[in-house]
């Protein structure tokens, strides 16, 4: 099936600015579906609120365009109603690890089969440019006019303590390697997070004086390296980009079935 | 055929009318005094091939009962007082996107922690205005555990029928209380399925479009009419839209599906009501407080009824201003600060002979303080 027939034409052009990261992002989750050949009556989009969040609109998919944060709480109900759906959550930074970092780590630590991806632009876009729990010390946003200083998660190693048996770092600069990792987190049995660090030229990038989108693509290539690479070890100030964890381990809802079997023998 | 008959909580009760109106789907968070309906849902529901989970928090339960429920599942959660304040987020999104789900309330004393072992009627108000932005709601209640068991599988029927959240507004006393309980055979109650479009793949579904009865026939995620689903004012087809004619729209049908259909909703029970001078209003375990005075007293002779609620929203005004309308004084017996005896007052002919009797330490109110506050207001006492 072609990339288009994925995709709610009627909703087109995107809502989001010129030289946003997100369609990127869109563009390769698309791919990714396509290469795998999943009907798209068995995808679940589900979706919080901001930039990020609109993605569940364009797609063709059964979309479900939630409240801030609970996107992935509501994907559980999804999920452990119906198991054989393939349910996806994109999320931006603020949605999944701000409000809704507690239902990050608990999907985490569940193992629930669902597919999650934190696009990362470091940055709320939707209410205009304030800093988020991935800004990092130094960040300026509206609301840290005088430069953040709280300190970022690390989305991977976050992800990979609390539980998460899939974990997976890119870049938009890097769309190959995201249509690779994205493939195999949707495969993948548990829940997997793909982080793509994403550009905002609107606010990240003119907060930061990081340029342009072209500008910012270029920062993602040059200030990430591959997980074993000896870039990386040579320079470990890099952001390493790469498959951080890749296990099979008891998947929640296989594990409740078990449960409805032990309990229907009463 | 013999009837099961069970000696129960009334938390159980509730439990067994969830599981009789074909609730299959249960996410809740651990708070007293609501707990038991979660610990017996996680063995029962199972039994049956149904799903229980016990989320992070409330509003991760909340949500997941709401994206269960899209997938074609009858779904409950249950809490108390501080956890019913963070499901209130939820709550909006289950009006706006509407989502049927039944969320039982068993409420505690508050505000905030307040009284968690103890009895109040402090949510009432909360149960109608607690989410932000206009939007009407459906609330029921009941004072034993007969009643439980029915309003639970009405609050289902009515969250089918109407696409919205319900609320069980239960309290401690009667959620902890031991009673009996007869389980309803098979078809004694009637059961509403959910509505679903008969609309083959292919054909243009519109998930919000209301049909000429005004209900919305569903469609499962998963199944072949894909449509999205979202917080934001919609169109027909569930897509985000600023255009003020469709949020116009939108909201009034919200609001009008559910106040346009007061006399639908409406539940009540009548005790000596028939030539009553002196009415009593009440619902939960107030009421059995109210019952037990004016049986009491109508053995002594006294013309006292009771007007007990089983629905508190919509407030069924007529209702009231009908069966209070001969009445020398109404007496609205609850245990908060007067928050159903201002609509009482609102709905009368007369509100000046409209009185609360109530109380708020945590104890259950007695047919003796009910008796106080009667004596007062017909000039025989305190």
């Amino acid at each position: 099936m072609a990339v288009q027939e994925y995709i709610r034409e009627r909703f087109f052009p995107q809502m989001w600015c010129e030289g946003c990261g997100h369609g990127t992002i869109l563009n390769s989750l698309l791919r990714a579906i396509e290469d795998l050949g999943i009907a798209k009556s068995d995808i679940v989009m589900t979706s919080g609120i901001g930039c990020s969040a609109r993605i569940s609109g364009y797609v063709d998919f059964h979309s479900l365009h939630t409240m801030h944060g609970r996107a992935l709480a509501c994907a559980t109900g999804v999920k452990m109603a119906k198991p054989a759906l393939n349910v996806i959550v994109p999320m931006g930074d603020g949605d999944a690890l701000a409000i809704g970092g507690n239902h990050f780590i608990h999907a985490c630590r569940r193992n629930i089969d669902i597919t999650a991806i934190v696009m990362n632009n470091r940055i709320y876009g939707m209410t205009g440019g304030q800093y988020s729990p991935l800004s990092g010390v130094g960040t300026m946003a509206t609301t840290a006019p005088y430069s953040s200083i709280d300190n970022a998660f690390d989305v991977a190693e976050l992800a990979k303590a609390a539980g998460a048996t899939f974990v997976a770092r890119t870049t938009t600069y890097h769309v190959a390697e995201a249509v690779t990792y994205l493939k195999k987190a949707i495969q993948h049995k548990g829940f997997s997070v793909v982080e793509i660090m994403t550009q905002c030229p609107t606010y990240y990038g003119r907060k930061n004086k990081k340029g342009d989108a072209v500008e910012m693509l270029k920062w993602f290539k040059e200030s990430t390296a591959k997980l074993g690479s000896k870039e990386l070890e040579n320079n470990p100030s890099l952001i390493a980009r790469g498959i951080f964890a890749d296990e099979d381990k008891p998947e929640y809802c296989s594990e409740y079935n078990k449960i409805i079997e032990r309990a229907s023998r009463r | 055929m013999t009837k099961e008959i069970r000696f129960v909580q009334g938390n159980e009760a509730c439990v067994e009318g969830a599981l009789y109106a074909g609730c299959s789907f249960f996410a809740g968070y651990p708070i007293t005094p609501s707990t038991e309906i979660a610990e017996l849902l996680a063995a029962r529901l199972p039994q049956h091939g149904g799903t229980f989970i016990q989320m992070e928090d409330e509003i991760a339960a909340m949500s997941a009962i709401i994206g269960a429920s899209l997938t074609g599942n009858k779904v409950l959660t249950a809490t108390s007082g501080p956890g019913f304040s963070l499901k209130q987020e939820a709550i909006g999104y289950a009006c706006m996107a509407e989502v049927p789900c039944v969320v039982a309330n068993v409420q505690r004393g508050g505000p905030s922690t307040g009284n968690p072992t103890h009895v109040a009627q402090g949510d009432i108000n909360q149960a109608r205005w607690g989410t932000h932005g206009d939007h009407s709601i459906i609330a029921l209640t009941a004072s034993n555990h007969q009643d439980i068991f029915k309003m639970t599988v009405d609050a289902f029927n009515l969250a089918e029928t109407y696409r919205t959240p319900v609320i069980l507004l239960f309290d401690e006393a009667v959620g902890h209380l031991r009673a009996k309980l007869e389980i309803p055979t098979e078809g004694e109650l009637d059961v509403v399925d959910r509505l679903r479009t008969s609309l083959p793949e292919g054909v243009n579904y519109h998930p919000y479009l209301p049909r000429e009865d005004g209900r919305l026939p569903m469609s499962d995620f998963g199944d072949s009419h894909r449509y999205n689903v979202t917080g934001l004012f919609h169109d027909m087809w569930g897509f985000p839209t600023a255009d003020p004619t469709s949020i116009n729209d939108l909201l009034h049908h919200l609001v009008d599906k559910i106040e346009n259909n007061v006399a639908d909703i409406t539940r009540y029970k009548e005790h000596f009501m028939d030539d009553a001078q002196y009415v009593l209003v009440s619902y939960g375990s107030s009421a059995r407080s109210a019952i037990h005075l004016a049986t009491e007293r109508r053995a002594r002779g006294e013309r006292l009824g009771v007007l007990e609620l089983q629905s508190i929203w919509p407030f069924p005004k007529e209702l009231i201003r009908e069966k209070c309308d001969g009445a020398r004084a109404v007496l609205v017996c609850e245990m908060n600060m007067g928050q159903v005896v201002e609509h009482v007052r609102a709905a009368v002919r007369k509100p000046n002979r409209v009185f609360l009797a109530n109380r708020v330490d945590g104890k259950l109110i007695t047919p003796l303080d009910i008796k106080k506050f009667l004596r007062m207001i017909q000039g025989r006492g305190a």
